[in-house]
């Protein structure tokens, strides 16, 4: 088929976008990841210059350093920084599915008239800032914090709970700001069911656990795979709520990888560092492509 | 409707809303108090807005995040929607899955990745950082966002519409521009609202590509929170609160237009 040049227009304007500020770049940051690093502005000495011509292009894959790598590799923080983050999301992403789950349930068996106002409900707070919403949880969850007041008064603790600067309020983070991400596939799948199929497994004899168990919870699968990827994937790379919430010895490689880049200049090995975190992602990432998940609040 | 099991999914709602929602109603309570810790109330107080008008820094630095926001929302929306009408009319291209991944994927990888990247390739040509750089950055998160939100508008669009409008001798771009923009124009307005408040909020990017004179609000306000909690941070974030839900209410509004259309299509 023939397209006429504004449908042409339409096509490469987006798609040479994305080639030059989403793909090149990725290739920029394998680029330097090969480098060495260097006293230098920028700090790290190039490799592949095009402008000394093909020839030399490949004279130089020879030189190619892996140095950045092998410290990776080398260097226990990077190793423990990973194995950290993919606990972290992934023991919060278990945490945010049994939080969202109940409220998606509620919201899918709601009268019909409420649900769309729910939906809207449950998605807002994503509209809101993420920097805030990490910050609010700051006062809450400090030592002399609000949570810890309200307790005390209550008379459920007698000395203050230390939640603030542990794993523990880094998982508190994340569930609290990816919550919609988990909601509204959950919400959407739970929704789409057809009530006819819980009458006929009433009818043969199954209780309300047996209809939950063997009808609703598997038809919501999708909806289950969908939220997880949906705050798995984000919640690995995590820069702000390990930053704001998380201790001195929360590790998560978004954050070691900052202060590589940002404190100690060292641009290879935070290329490395990110190549390797898109590596861990990259299979979640591939199926997530494959669901063609649109639902994002 | 709530009988039977109703109870327990009343209060797994009530308890799911108040977890969400409860952060937030503290955060904007206590911009209001007048003493500055923040477990003892010492009385309502707007002091705090005061003091935050009167720092310069973070007038200026709301400014610059309201201009980025502005116009890499304007650049977001048109790109974004150039690339939903590609995916949603364009069956067969060359490069087709890519153009689909490379647009899926900004919306869950973590921002370090694309925040780093960006920065790498602006280094690399050159380009000297600052609000220019910002605004590249955040249109290319939000369009991938804008594409997702207006592919499902205008793969809803009736096509015996548009096939309409070529029998009658429309070209495909006066089809496209006088038949299919105005059908998806709600969804359109709305990824422009949602482009609008990602970049306003967005800290991790902005970090990446700024340069000297071009720290965004975001900025302003990490770092000063690394430094402890403050009434003057609540009562900037009330209002950026204040702001979004004013974005929210039209994208309400928007929403209703739409399905409101849709009943009449």
């Amino acid at each position: 088929m023939r397209r006429s040049w504004p449908e042409k227009l339409i096509l490469t304007a987006p798609f040479g976008w994305m080639i030059a500020l989403f793909l090149a770049p990725l290739a920029i940051v394998v680029k330097i990841s090969l480098s060495q690093s260097a006293l230098a502005q920028p700090p790290y000495t190039p490799v592949f210059d095009l402008s000394s011509g093909f020839a030399a292009f490949f004279a130089r894959v020879g030189e190619l350093s892996f140095a950045a790598y092998a410290s990776l590799a080398d260097d226990n923080l990077y190793m423990d920084s990973y194995l950290s983050s993919l606990r972290l999301a992934g023991l919060a992403t278990v945490l945010t599915l049994l939080v969202a789950y109940p409220m998606a349930y509620g919201m899918a068996r709601a009268p019909a008239r409420y649900r769309p106002f729910l939906v809207v409900m449950a998605v807002a707070p994503f509209w809101t800032s993420f920097l805030i919403r990490v910050y609010a949880w700051i006062a809450i969850l400090k030592d002399e914090g609000l949570l810890n007041h309200v307790l005390i008064a209550l008379g459920i603790i007698s000395e203050p709970l230390h939640i603030f600067g542990t794993d523990w309020a880094v998982m508190i983070g994340i569930v609290y700001s990816y919550l919609p991400f988990m909601i509204l596939p959950l919400y959407n799948s739970l929704a789409r069911q057809d009530p006819a199929l819980l009458e006929a497994a009433a009818d043969l004899g199954a209780g309300s656990l047996a209809r939950f168990w063997l009808v609703t919870a598997p038809l919501s699968l999708g909806g289950v795979i969908a939220g997880a990827l949906m705050v798995f994937i984000p919640a690995v790379g995590e820069f702000v709520i390990p930053d704001l919430l998380g201790g001195s010895d929360t590790l998560m490689i978004g954050h070691t990888m900052w202060t590589e880049f940002f404190d100690n200049r060292d641009w290879p090995t935070a290329s490395a560092a990110t190549m390797v975190l898109l590596a861990l992602i990259l299979v979640p990432l591939a199926i997530y492509d494959r669901l063609r998940i649109r639902e994002f609040p | 409707m709530w009988r039977g099991t109703g109870a327990f999914r009343l209060t797994s709602l009530l308890f799911g809303f108040a977890f969400l929602y409860a952060p937030i109603v503290v955060l904007v309570v206590y911009s209001f108090n007048a003493s500055r810790l923040v477990t003892v109330w010492g009385g309502f107080s707007t002091r705090w807005y005061s003091a935050l008008f009167a720092d310069a820094q973070i007038v200026s630095s709301a400014w610059i995040s309201l201009r980025v926001a502005f116009l890499s929302a304007l650049i977001a929306t048109v790109l974004g929607a150039c690339a939903a009408v590609a995916l949603a009319r364009f069956e067969r291209f060359s490069g087709r899955g890519l153009f689909a991944a490379m647009i899926m994927a900004p919306l869950v990888m973590p921002e370090v990745i694309t925040g780093l990247s960006l920065l790498l390739l602006f280094v690399a040509l050159d380009i000297p950082r600052g609000l220019g750089t910002v605004i590249l950055g955040h249109a290319t998160m939000g369009m991938c966002f804008v594409a997702v939100l207006v592919r499902e508008r205008v793969e809803g669009v009736d096509r015996a519409l548009e096939e309409a409008a070529m029998d009658l001798g429309a070209s495909p771009a006066q089809t496209l521009l006088r038949v299919t923009v105005p059908l998806a124009a709600p969804a359109i307005i709305s990824g422009y609202l949602l482009a609008f408040t990602l970049s306003l909020d967005d800290f991790v990017i902005a970090s990446f590509t700024s340069g000297p004179g071009s720290t965004t609000l975001p900025m302003r306000i990490f770092s000063a929170v690394r430094l402890g909690v403050s009434p003057e941070i609540n009562a900037a974030a009330t209002l950026l609160i204040g702001v979004v839900a004013l974005c929210l209410a039209l994208y309400g509004a928007a929403h209703v237009l739409m399905q409101e259309r849709t009943k009449k299509g």
